[in-house]
């Protein structure tokens, strides 16, 4: 992990998410807090509700009614971005701060071509003054993120292209003014997997050579492994671990990352059954008492369902939120 | 965006689903335009529509092209005086001896170009309110939408008739304008029938600002009015053109009625509905005063209907074109 300056790139503090719920308000992210550096690859890990869509969506100042960011910080390369007015907001999104989105069958606009679209993103933020003035850029975006032939590739309507190739339309979408952070959010769900990992690849080589802050939210620890620096694990919306991607794999610090990683299919032993993680993630309109993760937890005692763990530093980056984390990370509690 | 949470699997269920999922770097080319395409392909088969669209053109180079080699529509030549259908005069003549023919095409032209007008007209307020109060939701929607409802439950007619004989107003810089005249018509069957457009566009647009490609766009920081008109907008041409269409059929027979009741444009310009409203004591003797006004009413709006039809089929995603 290097830093520029004591700036990370991107940083979240203690951001936490509401929604106006029918019986209760739904507290999708709580006091979540990670950053970014420029070049870094980070991770954010869950299921399914764990609240790392909506942390990305906060990040970008897109959570709407009925939902809200209630408190916390969120700074890019250390400008508060929090509270900042939605004219200004707009001037950061897709400059220095780009998201491409999970589904790309329905991020683009059906009737537009997406040379267009590509287009619109400079034009919004006034890289290039004319679409036609746009044109030469866009043709290398295309060309760089691997849609040839390009000229008649952007002149294509989003239903006519695959998966594939519209994910790789969104990337040069987000990347057409050369942002400094990347979030990518679940960006290959959707996609069948040989072109996943073509996705993949794409994002990885981008990051290096436009020296991107990317962070990678998906519920796959699988792809993780090749690709991230470091690892945030969310649970119920709260980060329940952090650690460098070695460290995460070998030494982790909590139960629920543990089941995590001895449900990613491994390929050697076809026969045994992939062990899963029993139960089911919370309601968020009801988290359990305590740690949120107790009811499943295979190593729970009475502590677990009444006093919250904190996150605590296990030393070299690693930070995770179980009562026993120091026993589970020397591997002294068993799975 | 309502809640994000938990709503990966469903997301990737529906892409699964999705016919459109193509395999890897195959590209389906239907050519470009595809959607206008397929919604010309489809209006295309739709015969009646075809039939429609097929009258209304005819009607329309009739009143405004064929009118021109017509005679003069008030000219009166005393010497043959209400005589039926004839070599010299298709449609008879009238009482003044005013060629029928002619008086119907030149009384298209006024309608048309009214019905047409207020079709225009309508639409554009009904685009900006029903969008407006679409995408900023709140009390924005609210105010908006209680606005709209006061037009629509206005009773048209006696709102039409009391409007007409104010008269000429004074409005300023602008000059006068005559209430009773084409324009002034124009304008209050405007007023009148733009209330549905906006609130179809209204319930489009609630939809559409909740798709992803409008979260997309607003993640590369278009404006709001970017993104109203660059992508909601577009994505609900379809049900905007068919509703203009149907206004256009609307506000031929409202301006119809109001003619025949006197306080639509008054004579001796020719418009369908005064054409009726003159002829109406004398229906028994002289029918051709009646019929062919009547007539050129009735299928105009007719086709435009099936035109409407044909439109509605065309842009509706649900109806698969037939093979």
């Amino acid at each position: 992990m290097t830093s520029t300056g004591g700036l990370a790139a991107l940083s979240i503090d203690g951001l936490s998410v509401q929604f106006a719920g029918d019986r209760a308000p739904v507290q999708a992210v709580h006091g979540v807090s990670f950053s970014v550096e420029r070049g870094e690859t980070l991770a954010v890990v869950g299921e399914s509700g764990s609240g790392k869509t909506v942390t990305a969506l906060a990040v970008m100042g897109l959570v709407e009614q009925p939902g809200a960011i209630t408190d916390g910080d969120v700074r890019l390369a250390g400008r508060p971005l929090v509270g900042l007015p939605e004219r200004d907001y707009r001037h950061v999104r897709g400059r220095q701060l780009a998201m491409v989105f999970q589904d790309p069958m329905s991020s683009l606009n059906p009737v537009q071509r997406v040379g267009a679209q590509v287009a619109e993103a400079m034009l919004v933020h006034g890289t290039a003054r004319t679409r036609r003035r746009a044109r030469p850029q866009v043709l290398e975006l295309f060309e760089r993120v691997g849609l040839v032939p390009a000229a008649r590739l952007a002149r294509a309507y989003p239903h006519q292209l695959s998966g594939g190739m519209r994910q790789r339309v969104m990337i040069a979408m987000a990347l057409a003014n050369r942002p400094h952070v990347l979030i990518a959010d679940e960006p290959t769900t959707a996609l069948d997997v040989t072109t996943q990992a073509q996705i993949f690849e794409l994002l990885v080589d981008l990051q290096r050579e436009m020296g991107l802050a990317l962070v990678l939210v998906t519920h796959d620890l699988g792809v993780v492994a090749g690709v991230a620096d470091r690892v945030v694990v969310m649970y119920a919306g709260r980060v329940v671990e952090e650690a460098g991607i070695d460290r995460l794999f070998t030494r982790s610090g909590h139960q629920y990352t543990r089941g995590l990683l001895a449900s990613v299919p491994r390929g050697t032993d076809d026969h045994a059954a992939l062990p899963a993680i029993s139960g089911s993630p919370p309601d968020l309109a009801a988290i359990p008492p305590g740690c949120a993760f107790h009811p499943r937890c295979p190593i729970a005692e009475e502590r677990g369902s009444n006093v919250v763990p904190e996150l605590r530093a296990l030393g070299d980056g690693h930070r995770a939120a179980c009562h026993f984390a120091d026993e589970v990370s020397v591997g002294a509690r068993p799975v | 965006m309502s809640m994000r949470v938990g709503d990966e699997s469903g997301r990737a269920r529906a892409a699964a689903l999705d016919p459109g999922v193509v395999p890897a770097d195959a590209v389906v080319t239907p050519g470009d335009g595809a959607e206008w395409r397929t919604a010309w392909r489809r209006f295309r088969h739709h015969r009646a529509a075809m039939l429609g669209l097929g009258f209304l053109v005819f009607m329309v180079l009739a009143c405004f092209v064929g009118a021109k080699f017509a005679q003069e529509p008030n000219l009166q030549n005393l010497l043959e005086p209400t005589s039926g259908p004839s070599t010299a005069h298709w449609f008879g003549t009238d009482e003044l001896s005013r060629d029928t023919l002619s008086r119907v095409l030149h009384g298209g032209q006024i309608s048309l170009t009214v019905a047409l007008g207020v079709a225009l007209l309508s639409t554009v307020i009904g685009v900006v309110i029903g969008a407006l109060a679409g995408f900023y939701r709140g009390w924005l929607d609210g105010l908006l939408m209680r606005f709209t409802d006061l037009w629509l439950a206005l009773p048209a007619l006696p709102f039409l008739a009391v409007a007409v004989s104010i008269g000429t107003v004074d409005l300023g810089p602008l000059g006068d304008l005559d209430l009773g005249g084409p324009l002034g018509i124009t304008l209050l069957l405007s007023c009148l029938l733009w209330g549905s457009i906006a609130r179809v566009v209204r319930g489009a647009t609630l939809a559409l600002r909740e798709r992803e490609f409008v979260d997309a766009a607003r993640a590369v920081g278009a404006s709001n009015t970017r993104i109203i008109t660059r992508h909601v907008l577009p994505n609900c041409l379809g049900p905007i053109i068919v509703n203009a269409t149907l206004v256009v059929a609307e506000a031929i027979l409202v301006e119809t009625t109001l003619s025949f009741l006197g306080f639509g444009i008054q004579p001796p310009t020719p418009s369908w509905g005064n054409l009726l409203s003159d002829s109406i004591g004398t229906v028994d003797d002289w029918w051709w005063l009646t019929v062919f006004p009547g007539l050129a009413i009735f299928l105009t709006v007719l086709a435009v209907n099936f035109v409407g039809d044909g439109l509605r089929d065309a842009f509706d995603p649900r109806r698969r074109l037939r093979a």
